[in-house]
């Protein structure tokens, strides 16, 4: 038997005799397309580049159990960050959407909110324009997999010169205690020209188990339009994520995409950013904060199309124990992409002589007028520093507090959305008064 | 009857990893007093300072050094801090990050919780700070600034004094206060300082220039010379080793007789 047999096998029982009520018929090429592609390259290895410090074997050994169906469960949402920010709130639970659970604000006309199951209930002729479109689902197996087996997550759609004026909050919740549950959000965000929104998406669990999330964010944003997105992922110490990020961005459009990784034993956050229209602005921004056996992976390809664009990424790591961080940086400049401005920065704090960061920038360039830095820290909390404030009779634990506090607000400070980044600051003090290590 | 002894040296001996700096310093600061410490680059005058704030890497091989009564050398840099000790940095580390206002609120509650007062709210915390700002000529958005952050030099010395004045320490020690000063600061600077000047508390400057003590009159100059102090007297040695040059003091280390 191959290692994909079990996958085919479920495909095969879930889309191949029931597939008519699986979605539109436009649907089922794409996921065969994603099942097929999965047969031939199955799960990545870590012979293959892109994955050399992540092994993903242990998520190859569980067992193969999508959550195909929504179920219901009483869920206190209180009890989870962002719950009680001003926002549309679409709530996932196991990845299906909970229309019991969530609150969408009244918007203005055209603006869709909602599952995206039920868009395909309704076969819109936009989805049939932009699923699938941008996301690549032979890049990996994940990707691969996610295709073939999605059947839920948010779909958003702002029209031509429309502001979504609350914040919309996509949260996805695990219930599930099953070992090799796995939960495949995708979501479609479609946001026009001249438009605007702030996306948080935020992942957490109920429960300690090997579960899996394998997700993907599509995002088709239009020339001029101003785009804050936030995902959270503080799943639980037990659980694997992985999730993929398309962002296919327009002329003169102003885009801010934060990744802040708590939690899961592993995570993986592919981030594919397409400048695919002139003079635009795009930040790509990260904090990861590991301790234990944790590893947070972050890998991105930001691809230059066009000429006069900017982007920034800004990544910080706080690593303790024998945790792990990896992060790879692709900045690739077309020919076209003349006065390309790119810039990429990766600092690392490492809390504990065990905790470890593999740490790759890679520029790519094939135009000749460009701007293209990169630059990468690895270090310990500066002992000057912790003097002088203790000089000052701040006890040594809350020298560290403070400091550690600092690196962390340098990404948490590019939040935009005030209530968010509030929100995220007390947080990260929390998590760091919690340390014991400290 | 003479005042409280503050802090008493007595016969230290310190270094780094086999180097011998300081060879046997002694001094007694009471209680409303102003001591200068001068000396030639070299002599050992900031490795003095830096023992006295508690800062480590260095090793004290031999004799003791009390604050009011108490071992400091036992005592953590934030124990001294809290217990009234004070050193104005030579060089005032930057802190990209951490507010201004963040940082002095909780240095200053530390400091009260310490002396039994109760803790400081914002708003009176930024009464005092306004207060104290004034007194250095400091502008008024410099409590949202990072600590240290992109200060000029003179902003990082005034800032020191600043954090003195909302400290108010028993005993404070002034490393090189006056370098990198231009005059108009330099002014600000000791007027600031001599201001905080008080019955109860005490002051020590470390400099190797006369130039601050014109602005900063001192009650005693020690000169120290290789690790010991070599010369004792009043605020005219200093004018004295101004016109004769640290020299003088190597060639002719004891003390002429009265």
């Amino acid at each position: 038997m191959r290692a994909s047999d079990p996958y085919l096998a479920r495909f095969e029982d879930t889309f191949e005799r029931e597939g008519a009520s699986r979605g539109p018929a436009w649907l089922y090429p794409i996921r065969k397309a994603g099942i097929s592609r999965f047969a031939e390259i199955g799960l990545p290895t870590p012979q293959q580049e892109d994955w050399r410090f992540t092994n993903v074997a242990p998520i190859g050994r569980l067992p193969f159990k999508p959550l195909l169906s929504p179920t219901e469960a009483t869920i206190k949402l209180e009890q989870f960050q962002f719950a009680n920010l001003p926002a549309s709130r679409l709530v996932f639970v196991i990845g299906h959407f909970s229309a019991r659970l969530s609150t969408i604000l009244p918007q203005e006309a055209g603006v869709q909110l909602g599952s995206l199951a039920e868009a395909l209930r309704n076969d819109g002729a936009l989805l049939q324009k932009y699923l699938g479109r941008f996301a690549k689902p032979d890049e990996d197996g994940f990707s691969a997999l996610n295709t073939a087996f999605f059947t839920d997550g948010a779909f958003i759609y702002v029209p031509a010169g429309k502001a979504v004026k609350e914040a919309v909050h996509l949260m996805f919740i695990a219930t599930t205690g099953e070992a090799g549950a796995a939960i495949h959000p995708r979501n479609l965000i479609v946001v026009e020209p001249n438009s605007k929104l702030t996306l948080i998406e935020s992942y957490f669990s109920t429960v300690q188990s090997a579960y899996v999330t394998n997700a993907i964010d599509e995002f088709v944003i239009g020339d001029n339009a101003v785009v804050e997105h936030c995902k959270f992922q503080d799943e639980s110490r037990t659980a694997y994520h992985i999730a993929a990020q398309y962002l296919h961005l327009g002329r003169s459009a102003n885009v801010i995409s934060h990744s802040f990784a708590f939690g899961a034993k592993l995570s993986r956050n592919n981030i594919r950013t397409t400048l695919a229209g002139e003079g635009l602005d795009c930040i790509l921004n990260g904090l990861y904060i590991t301790c234990d056996e944790q590893l947070a992976d972050h890998h991105m390809i930001v691809e230059h199309a066009k000429p006069h664009c900017n982007s920034h990424e800004y990544y910080n790591g706080i690593l303790d124990d024998r945790s792990k961080g990896v992060f790879h940086g692709r900045i690739l400049v077309q020919q076209e992409a003349q006065k390309t401005d790119a810039k990429q920065t990766n600092k690392n704090l490492l809390l504990s002589d065990d905790a470890t960061i593999d740490t790759k920038p890679q520029l790519e360039i094939y135009a000749d007028d460009v701007k293209c830095t990169h630059g990468a820290t690895v270090g310990q909390l500066n002992d000057e520093s912790i003097f002088y404030l203790r000089a000052r009779g701040i006890g040594i634990d809350t020298a560290r507090r403070i400091l550690i506090h600092a690196f962390a607000g340098e990404i948490i400070d590019r939040v935009r959305c005030e209530p968010l980044r509030e929100e995220l600051d007390r947080l990260v003090w929390d998590r760091l008064e919690d340390n014991p290590h400290l | 009857m003479q005042n409280d002894v503050i802090l008493e040296i007595r016969n230290l001996h310190a270094g780094v990893e086999n180097k011998q700096i300081l060879k046997g310093v002694n001094l007694t600061i009471r209680a409303g007093e102003t001591h200068a410490v001068m000396g030639p680059n070299g002599s050992g005058k900031s490795t003095l300072a830096q023992i006295l704030a508690g800062r480590e890497g260095y090793e004290v091989t031999e004799g003791q050094v009390l604050y009011k009564g108490h071992d400091l050398l036992e005592m953590d840099p934030e124990e001294r801090a809290r217990g009234g000790v004070f050193l104005a940095f030579q060089y005032p580390v930057e802190i990209p990050g951490v507010n201004s206002a963040y940082f002095l609120k909780s240095a200053l509650n530390e400091v009260r919780k310490a002396r039994g007062l109760p803790e400081l709210d914002a708003m009176d915390f930024l009464a005092l700070a306004k207060d104290k700002m004034k007194l250095l000529e400091l502008r008024e958005d410099f409590l949202k600034r990072s600590v240290n952050e992109g200060f000029s030099g003179g902003e990082k010395k005034r800032n020191e004094i600043f954090q003195m004045a909302m400290l108010e320490p028993q005993l404070a020690i002034l490393d090189e206060t006056d370098s990198g000063l231009d005059i108009d600061a330099l002014k600000v600077v000791a007027h600031g300082v001599t201001r905080l000047k008080a019955r109860d508390r005490a002051q020590l400057l470390i400099t190797h220039y006369q130039r601050l003590l014109n602005h900063i009159v001192p009650d005693f100059v020690h000169v120290l010379v290789d690790g010991r102090i070599v010369r004792s007297g009043g605020k005219e040695l200093a004018l004295e080793l101004e016109t004769r040059g640290y020299d003088w003091i190597v060639k002719h280390p004891q003390p002429v007789p009265a």
